[in-house]
């Protein structure tokens, strides 16, 4: 089983929704990353799910566009990003890693190279917002084969017509776009959310984590009654951005976890 | 080295790919559309009553067909090769831009579109996309970088006064690419209503198809004005390239008669080298993946896309067009480069010789000519593509040449 499927199966077996925390490798810099990562397990966080910075990300909102930017400012590449992955490994085996980007850093690494490097960084999955099933022969399939999950996004335009093309060599999770938009835009509706995690339930045994648009622990909490896991990205970035402490962001993390973590009692 | 096959223009396939480049590398949210898109497409394409209408529009709104014109001062002066321009730039609104939005704006009305979207850098295409919508009534939005709102001032003031919307994008380099990036965000923001009129034969397919059947109108008239003024085909066929589609325009009618030799010029910018201050992507790229195609990019060794620069603000974009990507690897086509400063000069000779005052990209086009012409034969018929007029550009260029609007240049 690979971190990712015993990570949802003991949360189920708990009744408890999972917490995911996006945050960008290498904003402002690769040590405050490490710190940050090293707490989001204590902070109640179950998956991370760490950027890879691009300077031009297409589905993404300012926070994240601004925090790839500050990244690259600082010279992070997908190498670094990888070794950032690593050296949390060192100190955590169980918490799952799953790399969340655009595809042009790891074409340009090339495929082969670029998922022996994450394999042995100990990278779980990968979400890859610019390949849709359409593009599965590029790195879906090869990231199958080597053992990764390949996360896909589901979103309010993929209807049930499509939903079977999209699940189909997807792993690990579903990840299901609360809205039709970019990161950080538009509020979560988790009535709006409900009806397509179960269509997506019934097409499919994976868990469903939600995303996009999660900002208060009220939303996380709504979402996380809905769904198997609750996503908070541009909200934990901006944090960040905003110069608060490793300790005050943890903090903040920990407040949204514990919305989630309290929906279901 | 020109690699065999039966056709140069059966791409794409059904995936939409030029052997290697090309395909659909785009977010989910916007899969269905673009699907959507490519079956609505499929269908227009096949009716007869689409191309009705839009011959009757390129006739009678746009002023087609274009002439194909001989230079007579322009041949005398570089003493070689004939020279014929096809006078794209005569077309209402100013360039060849007009000829691909007509297309895409009777396929949003038969979606039921009712807001258009479009990027632009030299902002022709914003403007073209703004006058057709506001022939047809829809609502248009034109993300535009702040550094070509700044340098292109005539064509936001127009597209103003046509009622379009223009949201000037401060990302990046505040240019072309940025422009783009922001128009996909808002088309993943604004699914329902809202299409996307791509300026250039890129993007996601169907775009590059698309874009290209448009603008192939331009070698369909040239060959046969051609066939009718000279009883022949031309012997070149040249034509400056941003994302590549008035080059591509030209071209592709002609890619399967061998004997024509066709060349297409990027922007060179401060001069091809490990600076990256260029926007010649086949000749100081190499492939990668962005705004939704797999094609040659300015990028540096960790894939990150690299900014460019061109003193054209419509070739200033860090990518081109999937097919020229194919038509490079396999040999068709040739594609060389051409210096701010070289374009200058073409600029300024085509103001003087022939009395058209050319767009800046163009002008690139015409300092290639400038390299190739004197060493030719008198019967060798060579056509160049002036798919636009410079009225846009007298600002870039006064400061360029350091002149003062309102005073004369001191040559
Ligand atoms: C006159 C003119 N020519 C060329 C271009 C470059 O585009 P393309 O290579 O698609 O023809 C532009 C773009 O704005 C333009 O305005």
């Amino acid at each position: 089983m690979s971190r990712i499927q015993s990570r949802f199966a003991e949360l189920k077996a708990q009744n408890r929704a999972a917490f995911v925390s996006y945050i960008m490798g290498g904003d402002p810099d690769v040590e405050t990353t490490l710190e940050v990562m090293r707490g989001l397990p204590g902070a109640g966080v179950y998956v991370i799910d760490l950027g890879m910075a691009v300077p031009d990300p297409m589905a993404d909102g300012p926070a994240s566009q601004h925090a790839g930017q500050r990244a690259l400012a600082g010279g992070m590449t997908l190498r670094k990003t990888l070794d950032l992955a690593a050296e949390f490994r060192k100190n955590d085996d169980a918490t799952p890693i799953v790399l969340m980007g655009y595809y042009n850093p790891i074409y340009s690494m090339g495929v082969p190279a670029f998922l022996e490097a994450a394999i042995a960084a100990g990278i779980d999955g990968l979400i890859v917002v610019d390949l849709p099933p359409e593009e599965d022969a590029e790195l879906c399939i090869p990231a199958g084969e080597a053992g990764l999950n390949f996360i896909r996004l589901a979103t309010p335009t993929t209807d049930d017509v499509r939903l079977p093309t999209v699940l189909q060599n997807t792993s690990g999770f579903v990840y299901y776009v609360s809205i039709t938009g970019i990161t950080g835009a538009a509020a979560a509706n988790a009535e709006a959310v409900a009806p397509h995690v179960e269509r997506i339930r019934e097409a499919s045994s994976l868990p469903v984590c939600v995303g996009f648009g999660v900002r208060s622990p009220e939303t996380a909490a709504e979402i996380a009654k809905v769904a198997d896991g609750v996503v908070v990205g541009s909200a934990i970035v901006n944090k960040l951005a905003e110069g608060a402490s490793v300790a005050d962001t943890l903090e903040f993390v920990r407040s949204l976890a514990d919305g989630a973590r309290r929906a279901r009692l | 080295m020109l690699q065999d096959v039966n056709s140069f223009r059966e791409g794409p396939d059904e995936q939409g790919r030029f052997g290697l480049f090309g395909g659909r590398f785009v977010a989910e949210t916007l899969m269905p559309l673009i699907l959507d898109l490519e079956q609505e497409y499929g269908r227009a394409k096949q009716d007869a009553s689409f191309w009705a209408e839009m011959d009757d529009l390129w006739k009678h709104y746009v002023g087609r067909p274009s002439p194909l014109y001989f230079a007579e001062r322009l041949t005398e002066h570089f003493g070689g090769a004939k020279i014929y321009l096809k006078r794209d730039e005569l077309n209402h609104t100013g360039a060849h831009k007009i000829n691909n939005v007509l297309g895409q704006i009777l396929l949003a009305r038969r979606m039921g579109k009712t807001r258009i979207i479009a990027e632009t850098g030299a902002g022709q295409h914003g403007v073209a996309t703004a006058t057709v919508c506001a022939r047809f009534g829809l609502e248009c939005i034109v993300f535009m970088g702040a550094t070509d709102v700044e340098r292109q001032k005539p064509n936001v003031f127009r597209m103003n006064l046509l009622g379009a919307k223009v949201v000037p994008v401060t990302s990046g380099r505040a240019t072309l690419k940025d422009a783009m990036n922001e128009a996909l965000r808002d088309w993943v923001t604004n699914v329902e209503n809202t299409f996307y009129c791509i300026g250039t034969v890129a993007g996601p397919h169907p775009y590059p198809a698309m874009v290209r059947d448009f603008q192939s109108i331009i070698g369909k008239e040239t060959k046969e004005q051609m066939l009718e003024r000279e009883g022949r085909l031309p012997d070149s066929l040249i034509a400056c390239i941003g994302g590549g589609s008035n080059a591509m325009g030209l071209f592709h009618p002609f890619l399967d008669d061998r004997d024509v030799r066709i060349i297409g010029v990027e922007a060179g910018g401060h001069g091809v080298d490990d600076r990256m201050e260029h926007a010649a992507s086949l000749t100081g790229g190499r492939p990668g993946v962005l705004h939704g195609n797999r094609t040659y990019l300015l990028q540096d060794d960790d894939g990150q896309i690299l900014e460019g620069h061109s003193i054209s603000a419509g070739l200033d974009y860090p990518g081109i067009g999937p097919e020229h990507s194919w038509l490079h690897d396999m040999g068709r086509v040739e594609y060389v480069s051409v210096t701010d400063v070289e374009a200058l000069e073409a600029f300024q000779l085509s103001c003087r010789t022939e009395g058209i005052i050319p767009a800046l990209e163009p002008s690139h086009a015409l300092a290639h000519v400038a390299k190739i012409a004197p060493d030719l034969s008198p019967d060798h018929l060579m056509v160049m593509n002036m798919c636009g007029r410079g009225d846009k550009d007298i600002f870039t260029v006064a400061e360029a040449l350091g002149a003062e609007m309102g005073e004369g240049l001191s040559s």
